[in-house]
């Protein structure tokens, strides 16, 4: 049974077909890159897999159920810059405020909502900096309070969109190494990334996305250079495919 | 004027405007203090300018047919943030021209039905610019019980609408229902707009809101502290800036504005962490360090 799994999902943005028939699983324990160049839809999957957008067509299943909110059992990681840094709470604060949805309206945080809180930052090693305001932290611990607010609602899959962009390579090499422990730790991880060595390098599997999937599989089953000239639209020559060669 | 002379007039019977003012002004300084922290930190410190003035048409016209002024600015206002915030689903344009168009509108409609009515010139000035006198009984009751309305509204729906002021995209995924959020925040902001016009008028009371809670943002970084602060702040410039216009016989609205930016100046220079001062003896420290 996969934890997260798509058929024949097609979605229009503005009138325009922007992702047509897309398939793809992600079991437990793994952790899947998606990859593809601007404009290829992975946010626009990501957030169709959230409800953000309404899908055409096709399904999504979440632990072998289809899903009837979109969204459920997944946690959603949005690009950092999407998040309100100067809105004054602390980092606890904002990772209570994954479960709000779940609360329900007029109530207030139980101590159940607590442990959780806690439990995910714990995971992602923020424990420490737990009442400290979120406009103080570095760019990747942000990176990891977000992944805590999305980790308090203990979902089966983690959805991450371009979770490394603008940090340095050690705070890189940390969040993969976090991610990697959160898949073996039985979550499947779906992370877009512009980072493709990074990405053939820790990754699992990886999806070549280009409105739809190009190609998918372990990296060391993506040697052909054809499906990532076509994923990416570039030549023979490209720098891309030497480092495709490289790793 | 000595303080002790200004609490003696308080209690003079032949005054008896004066205490009513304060309390209209106090409490609904309160009220704006704590919903101004929302309009504070989404930056829609412009919707609420749009939404104060949009609150003119729906005074006018009950003022004209002699209605209920508060529920006639409260529904003109609403009806002006709906339509923003219908219009603004157009992608093609952005919230601020939306908002741009329709709060001039809303209030040049106020100017045309209010130059119909009788006593217009004098009537137009106690919109704009606010006033002590003339406030009935049943006006205090009401600015109670509606201030008591929209604190218990804001401690009901405040995870909510922090939620959604931090991330909207999330606060969408995980359910919330944005758009209806977004709509009961800009009736709490009418709400808190048309209780605070009687005395401050309708030019100043964007005051009230964005002010107190500016300077309570730059004294702390707790929101739970931030919304104690506002209200507190605001409520002790409308009493003190009362008590100013009074001794040196100002306009009361201008007065308490005038108060309030002095305590914003006077925290923007000297604020434990993100004032002036702090943030230059930082750097220094900083630079003596390296």
């Amino acid at each position: 049974m996969n934890a997260l799994r798509v058929s024949g999902l097609a979605v229009d943005l503005g009138g325009r077909r922007v992702l047509t028939d897309v398939d793809l699983t992600v079991d437990r324990g793994e952790l899947v890159g998606l990859v593809g160049p601007n404009g290829a839809g992975k946010t626009t999957l990501l957030r169709s897999l959230m409800g953000l957008l309404k899908p055409r067509a096709g399904e999504v299943e979440v632990d072998g159920e289809p899903v009837r909110r979109a969204g459920t059992g997944l946690g959603y990681v949005p690009q950092r810059h999407e998040f309100a840094w100067d809105f004054p709470l602390s980092v606890e604060g904002v990772v209570m405020t994954g479960r709000i949805g779940r609360l329900g309206l007029f109530r207030r945080p139980r101590a159940a909502d607590w442990r959780a809180v806690v439990e995910a930052l714990d995971r992602v090693r923020m424990a420490d900096l737990r009442t400290r305001p979120v406009g103080e932290l570095s760019g990747g611990q942000r990176q990891r309070v977000l992944l805590a607010r999305a980790l308090a609602l203990q979902p089966s899959a983690l959805l991450l969109d371009e979770p490394f962009t603008g940090l340095d390579m050690p705070t890189q090499e940390l969040l993969s190494d976090l991610l990697l422990s959160l898949a073996r730790d039985s979550h499947a991880v779906l992370t877009t990334t512009h980072d493709l060595p990074g990405a053939l390098y820790t990754c699992d599997r990886l999806i070549l996305l280009n409105r739809t999937v190009v190609a998918a599989g372990p990296p060391n089953e993506l040697r052909d250079e054809q499906p990532w000239m076509d994923t990416f639209g570039v030549g023979e020559g490209s720098p891309l495919l030497k480092i495709l060669k490289a790793v | 004027m000595s303080p002790i002379d200004f609490l003696r007039d308080l209690v003079n019977p032949d005054l008896a405007f004066l205490p009513k003012a304060l309390l209209v002004s106090v409490m609904s300084s309160i009220v704006c203090g704590v919903v101004g922290c929302y309009v504070v930190l989404r930056g829609m410190a412009f919707i609420g300018d749009a939404v104060a003035h949009a609150v003119f048409p729906g005074l006018a016209i009950a003022f004209a047919v002699s209605g209920n002024l508060i529920l006639g600015g409260t529904i003109a206002g609403v009806a002006t943030a709906v339509l923003v915030a219908v219009f603004s689903q157009n992608r093609r344009l952005r919230e601020d021209s939306v908002i741009g168009i329709f709060f001039v509108a809303a209030f040049a409609l106020g100017i045309v039905v209010i130059s119909r009515a009788p006593g217009y010139a004098g009537s137009l000035q106690q919109f704009l610019f606010g006033s002590i006198t003339g406030i009935p009984d049943e006006d205090l009751y009401t600015v109670a019980v509606t201030g008591i309305v929209v604190l218990g509204a804001v401690f009901l729906l405040h995870k909510e609408f922090v939620a959604v002021t931090i991330d909207r995209e999330m606060a969408r995924a995980t359910g919330l229902r944005v758009f209806w959020l977004d709509i009961v925040l800009y009736v709490l902001v009418t709400l808190a707009v048309v209780i605070s016009v009687q005395t401050i008028g309708n030019i100043l009371v964007l005051a009230l809101l964005v002010t107190p809670a500016a300077t309570a943002r730059l004294l702390t970084d707790r929101l739970a502290v931030m919304m104690l602060l506002a209200p507190a702040i605001g409520g002790t410039c409308a009493l003190i800036g009362l008590y100013v216009s009074w001794s040196w016989d100002f306009p009361t609205g201008g007065t308490i504005v005038l108060v309030l930016t002095a305590v914003f100046l006077t925290a923007w220079i000297s604020a434990p962490k993100h004032g002036l001062l702090s943030r230059a003896s930082g750097r220094r420290a900083e630079s003596a360090a390296t």
